[in-house]
């Protein structure tokens, strides 16, 4: 006997993004259906699967009617809605955002592991920057190679919090969070002890996968070697909100 | 940005300099490069154009380069290259001659245009990296050189930091096809666009 899924009542809205007639479930977010209809919005922290923190503003729209730039990740769709995805100002304010991640930690793409597979070195192609016009900070951050399996570069961290989202919504072991703030602020594992001491790292990885630069590795990469693979998140995420 | 066409032609009123000139014609577009704190590896990258460069010195004169014996800079150039980042004094007087001789700068290679790997030590305070170079690691004759040698700068800077750039094009090497790409779009008089070629790390 076939088992027959309850279908949820949520109404269908229709929005016009970048002149295009879409239709989307009114639950769903822009960034959401961008990704659906092969819209391109650069973004960093948002990820397929996990909790929406917001926190890049890589994803800022303009939306007809309002004042002010959305982040597309945490702005639901509308019936009626008219959604611009790339505008002149919309470019600058994201290089700009671009260029402050590097210039902000030790972003030295020839001798990190993960050159060639980096989400911040992609978005610093498209989003046009062949230069980092502020100064460098030039502040150096602590390496914590205590893991046996896996390695944290503060100086590659641009603390969009995936790490501490996965481990604690998709594992459940609430290793990773996030202490200090300004320029000190960093990931930490179970209250700021070494990785390699913590008592609720299950070791599965998910961390290394889900960050999107050189910040959180396999022990052992050389440089370029660090690939990561992101396809369980939305098995998995879906298999816990269908439980 | 200063385009090709009227970069070159330019040029030809421009007096010309003794070193160097009896080789150029008036029609070649004039290029300078130099090697400031780098590995040398983007003009290693530049050779990399192989069979392509027969071609390109129909267009363009090397008037000053580690590829040349020509020592002394001409007045008037109509593209300099730049690989390296500004690490010492010696680098800063030079990329500035270069900004004051050269009609269109290129930042060419990661160290030029972001620092890279010299821009590593910055983290760490001068005299911390003066002793783990002179005191630290070597066992006979430990000093730290203070004669004929120039003097290193506090932090290692992109080119770009202390003066004009017009043109950047990184990468740790760019490809000999990315420099090939940038320098066929000058020629032809138009603005290359690096980052559909190559990328930082590249």
């Amino acid at each position: 006997m076939p088992i027959i899924a309850t279908q949820p009542s949520v109404r269908v809205v229709t929005l016009r993004i970048d002149g295009h007639d879409l239709s989307a479930r009114e639950d769903e977010t822009i960034i959401e259906v961008c990704r659906e209809n092969k819209i391109p919005i650069p973004s960093l922290c948002w990820m397929d699967g996990l909790s929406v923190v917001g926190a890049c503003r890589l994803c800022m729209v303009e939306v007809a009617g309002q004042n002010r730039l959305l982040a597309a990740c945490a702005t639901r769709v509308a019936e009626g809605m008219e959604v611009t995805t790339t505008s002149e100002k919309l470019q600058r304010y994201r290089r700009t955002l671009v260029e402050l991640l590097f210039a902000e930690r030790n972003h030295i793409c020839s001798v990190c592991v993960s050159n060639g597979h980096c989400e911040l070195q992609w978005l610093a192609t498209t989003c046009g920057v062949d230069h980092v016009r502020m100064p460098y900070r030039n502040h150096g951050y602590a390496v914590d190679s205590t893991h046996e399996m896996f390695r944290v570069d503060h100086n590659r961290c641009v603390l969009c919090t995936r790490c501490v989202r996965v481990c604690d919504e998709i594992e459940g072991a609430h290793t990773w969070d996030i202490m200090g703030r300004g320029s000190d602020c960093q990931v930490i594992t179970d209250l700021a002890r070494p990785w390699g001491a913590s008592d609720t790292c299950t070791s599965c990885g998910k961390c290394v996968q889900v960050c999107p630069t050189g910040a959180l590795v396999k022990q052992g990469t050389s440089v370029g070697e660090m690939v990561k693979d992101q396809h369980f998140l939305p098995i998995l995420a879906r298999r816990r909100s269908a439980r | 940005m200063t385009t090709h066409s009227n970069a070159s032609t330019s040029s030809a009123s421009q007096p010309q300099p003794a070193a160097g000139a009896e080789t150029s014609t008036d029609d070649k577009i004039q290029v300078a490069t130099i090697w400031l704190d780098g590995c040398s590896g983007c003009h290693m990258s530049f050779l990399d154009m192989d069979e392509r460069l027969v071609d390109l010195v129909q267009k363009i004169d090397i008037v000053y380069s580690p590829f040349v014996d020509t020592k002394t800079l001409p007045e008037q150039v109509d593209v300099g290259i730049i690989e390296g980042s500004i690490s010492n004094e010696e680098d800063l007087h030079k990329a500035k001659r270069f900004r004051k001789h050269c009609k269109l700068l290129i930042s060419l290679g990661d160290c030029a245009v972001n620092g890279n790997i010299p821009a590593m030590r910055n983290p760490f305070k001068l005299e911390s990296v003066y002793e783990r170079a002179y005191l630290e690691n070597v066992n006979v004759h430990q000093q730290i050189p203070s004669v004929g040698v120039p003097a290193l700068l506090k932090t290692v800077l992109p080119v770009h930091a202390v003066v004009t750039i017009d043109v950047f094009v990184p990468g740790c090497p760019p490809n000999a096809d990315a420099i090939h790409a940038v320098l066929s779009e000058l020629i032809a008089g138009r603005t290359p666009q690096p980052l559909s070629h190559t990328r930082f790390g590249a």
